[in-house]
């Protein structure tokens, strides 16, 4: 029996080949053209491919590859012309004159105009913090000739460049004006930029694919390269986005050379991937990213402030950071409530996060705020490497002062939209979320929307402080860094004194990629220009 | 028999109907809200508000379902929210590797299963039988995922024999083709040829213990004919019937392995857009796994006329 089975199994086996290679031989494509192409693993799928609509991370990142931006914050943190060929500043410093660089098209040949850039600005200054601040101060925008534009402010205003030159979400990328007219709250799905890469859409696959080539006509700035700011230089052909959701399998698949560089890789698989030779495992991110502990400060008992300062005595960042990072190497303390490595940041207070964890003292300063066993809800959400760790570190130090802790697991979709409720925890509502932060958006207090005390209108949490708010204004009034290191310092004693949130740790997640990549990028934000590939 | 065929299609519009009302009120009530992942975490709620009310989603459920039903039988199964891509494109886009994928099982798991079970069946109480058994335990046992990992592991990292992951379509060439789907069928496939051989051997059990098979034998047919020719024959029907409820497994299994080998399929696309509450996905991939499974059993009620003559509708 077995070999009367056998003989029709190898013989339908021999024809399944047969007829294989014979369909292969007609539909294989011809010999593709040397290209070279990268093979990129990303933090995340690209759903969106509008950066103003979305502040996703990795919708900006692919608003790098296929935009350009007036200016750019480069590693030094000052703000370098980058579509801008040069500007001027009136004596009264109410008028801004931009000129744009020679050479500037979009993807379909048209050229850059003024009126694409001041479209743009006035879209992105519909949804970003900063734009928002600046489309307040504003007068008026005028297009002086196609390649001249003119900002006019109501008051003198000190951080336009830095507004324009924003690295982190939401940037202010150029559009051509007829995408840029959409409204701020529709998505634009054209992705028709001006930037270094452009995107081939019809071989976007979303889920798994996104794909770009070398926009040829690109003309990149001289000067070399630096975080967004200089020459953006393409040298490969194409660079394909592999999602690959599975942390093991997109080990594997860089392991065996399937792609050339994972962007971020948990750092449980470093000793894994590290015994390649042919694989380097980096620190691209020179400022990292921060986690937090966020309050609700309308409903009780963190609308005590009592109670959040007791936290502040017990909370040991050294956990979070190993709790989130894995390694020591790769997440360390940073008791600021500006990114640690960047100018505001400042130890002035910091002794109650970073001196001796003292519970006596959180048990007295709870004792002293009254609580009375009321519940607090950790919203956990599980599919989440970096909040995930938090809520269960957060949540065993409340237990161990005594208080009343549930920690409540879903997944992150849950977890933003339970924390837009006001409501009791009885009635769905929350006490504390975790979430975290890349470097530059808590790098100044115009982008740490977390630190503001603006009640109901502030992020989720609400807290309310208008000393706070009064501190922020004066910062944007500021006129030199050595003021606004100065606000900064005062902002911070005042956080530590009403604690709108408590920071946990600043953690790097490394990147991975094979050694014939060169030219990597150290940069707050994942850059693809200036790589190449031997 | 036409009027049987009619009669059946006709009945999957109610079940359908049905199913759309739940898939819809479930995602209704469960929590999560797209504008808030669109939105992002630095976002306010004034933002999300705006998100919402441009989404449609402040509408009343009523309004809300009304609509979906109305672009349903219009045959228009609405925008990904997140995409802005039509949801056929992008199922149009995932069908190819899904299809693909569940086939390659399928034919694969019959191929290795049913032979499996009527050898066991044939050599009851042997090593052989046993060997059988303790491999259908031991492939019910192992979830998809972990047999995944370590057939990457041995095939595709160790020996290299075998891509990790990926997909590569048909008219990239046929042996691309199939080098990305060998190591997804066999771990899908697993406890698929678990549960057949385990049915084929137990049918089989029952038929060989028959009268006519006796008389068979006595007659002095050769086994080969008597296992294949009469026994498998009549133990067909079970084992068919098993086939199809077998796809809803194989369904849920799909979502596991595209994940596990990234391949760009319909079950990554639901667990991708389940994740991020892109209700228009869900909706209209739940629809199309049900009409799946409903026409499944209706193919697999027509297959028992063929395989048993004495069956007629």
């Amino acid at each position: 029996m077995g070999h009367a089975m056998r003989l029709p199994l190898r013989a339908l086996a021999l024809a399944t080949f047969a007829a294989g290679f014979a369909i292969s031989a007609l539909l294989a494509p011809g010999e593709a053209a040397a290209q070279k192409t990268i093979k990129f693993i990303p933090e995340a799928d690209l759903r969106s491919l509008d950066p103003i609509w979305t502040t996703a991370y990795i919708t900006r990142n692919h608003g790098y590859m296929v935009y350009d931006t007036l200016f750019a914050t480069d590693a030094k943190f000052q703000v370098q012309p980058q579509m801008v060929d040069k500007w001027e500043l009136s004596a009264d410093k109410l008028s801004y004159t931009f000129t744009l660089r020679d050479g500037l098209k979009f993807h379909d040949g048209q050229p850059v105009r003024s009126a694409d850039c001041i479209a743009s600005i006035q879209r992105w200054a519909k949804r970003d913090v900063l734009g928002q601040k600046l489309g307040d101060l504003t007068e008026s925008w005028t297009a002086v000739n196609d390649k001249t534009f003119r900002l006019k402010l109501k008051q003198p205003f000190a951080y336009v460049l830095e507004a324009l030159g924003k690295p982190s979400s939401n940037v202010p990328f150029i559009l051509p004006e007829r995408l840029a007219k959409t409204d701020a709250f529709t998505q634009v799905s054209d992705p028709t930029g001006s930037g270094p890469f452009k995107m081939v859409k019809e071989q976007w696959v979303p889920g798994s694919k996104v794909v770009y080539v070398k926009n040829t006509d690109y003309v990149p700035r001289k000067e070399a390269p630096s975080w967004a700011a200089g020459g953006k230089v393409v040298k490969v052909d194409r660079v394909e986005w592999l999602y690959i959701p599975d942390s093991a399998t997109a080990a594997a698949a860089i392991n065996s050379g399937e792609v050339d560089w994972w962007q971020q890789m948990p750092p449980d698989l470093i000793p894994v991937l590290s015994k390649n030779k042919d694989i380097r495992i980096e620190n691209t991110d020179p400022l990292g990213s921060t986690g937090m502990i966020r309050f609700n400060h309308l409903q009780p008992p963190f609308n005590n402030q009592k109670l959040r300062q007791a936290l502040l005595h017990v909370v040991n960042q050294q956990d979070y950071a190993i709790g989130i990072a894995g390694d020591p190497k790769n997440g360390h303390p940073c008791a600021s409530f500006f990114t640690c490595g960047t100018p505001l940041a400042n130890q002035a207070g910091s002794a109650v996060l970073s001196g001796k964890r003292d519970f006596d003292k959180a048990k007295a300063l709870i004792r002293e705020a009254g609580y009375k066993g009321e519940k607090i809800v950790v919203l956990d959400a599980t599919d989440q490497p970096i909040v995930h760790p938090q809520a269960l570190i957060t949540t065993e130090m409340l237990r161990k002062l005594g208080l009343n802790v549930e920690l409540q697991a879903g997944d992150w979709g849950t977890l933003i939209t339970r924390r837009s409720s006001k409501e009791p925890v009885d009635k769905g509502g929350w006490s504390i979320f975790h979430t975290w932060w890349v470097g530059p958006d808590l790098a100044t207090p115009a982008l740490n929307s977390a630190l503001r005390g603006a009640g109901e209108k502030a992020w989720f949490g609400w807290p309310n402080d208008p000393a706070m708010e009064k501190l922020r204004d004066e910062w944007f009034a500021a006129p030199d860094l050595a003021t606004q290191k100065k606000l900064a310092e005062q902002m911070q004693l005042r956080a530590w004194e009403t604690v709108p949130y408590i920071p946990t740790a600043m953690f790097i997640i490394p990147t991975a990629y094979r050694s014939s990549l060169t030219g990597i990028l150290v940069s707050p934000m994942n850059l693809m220009w200036n790589v190449g590939k031997k | 028999m036409f009027a049987y065929l009619l009669k059946r299609l006709l009945a999957t519009i109610p079940v359908m109907g049905v199913v759309a009302l739940f898939v819809f009120s479930l995602l209704y009530i469960a929590p999560g809200d797209p504008a808030a992942v669109i939105a992002g975490d630095i976002a306010t709620e004034e933002d999300i508000a705006r998100i919402r009310a441009k989404l449609g989603l402040d509408q009343p459920y009523l309004v809300r379902f009304g609509g979906w039903l109305w672009a349903l039988a219009h045959g228009d199964l609405g925008v990904s929210i997140f995409t802005n891509l039509p949801v056929a494109q992008l199922i149009a886009q995932r069908i190819e590797p899904t299809l693909a994928l569940t086939l390659c099982t399928l034919l694969v798991t019959v191929a290795v299963a049913v032979p499996l079970g009527v050898l066991a069946a044939a050599r009851a109480g042997s090593w052989i039988d046993r060997c059988v058994m303790g491999f259908a335990v031991l492939g019910f046992s192992v979830p998809v995922f972990v047999l995944a990992y370590l057939l990457i592991m041995l095939f595709a990292s160790h020996l290299g024999w075998l891509p990790v992951q990926g997909y590569r379509s048909i008219a990239e060439g046929f042996w691309p083709w199939l080098q990305h789907l060998i190591l997804p069928s066999i771990a899908l496939g697993t406890v698929y040829v678990a549960l057949i051989a385990r049915i084929t051997r137990a049918t089989m059990l029952d038929v060989l213990a028959q009268d006519y098979i006796r008389t068979a034998q006595a007659k002095g047919l050769a086994t080969d004919e008597v296992l294949y020719g009469h026994a498998l024959k009549n133990a067909a029907v079970p084992i068919v019937t098993v086939i199809g409820i077998g796809i809803a497994l194989l369904i849920s299994g799909v979502v596991v392995t595209e994940t596990v080998f990234a391949i760009p399929g319909i079950g990554r696309l639901t667990v991708d857009a389940i994740l991020r509450r892109d209700y228009p996905i869900i909706q209209a991939v739940t629809l199309l796994f049900s009409g799946a499974y409903v026409l499944v059993n209706l193919a697999v009620d027509l297959s028992y006329t063929l395989l048993d003559p004495r069956i007629r509708y």
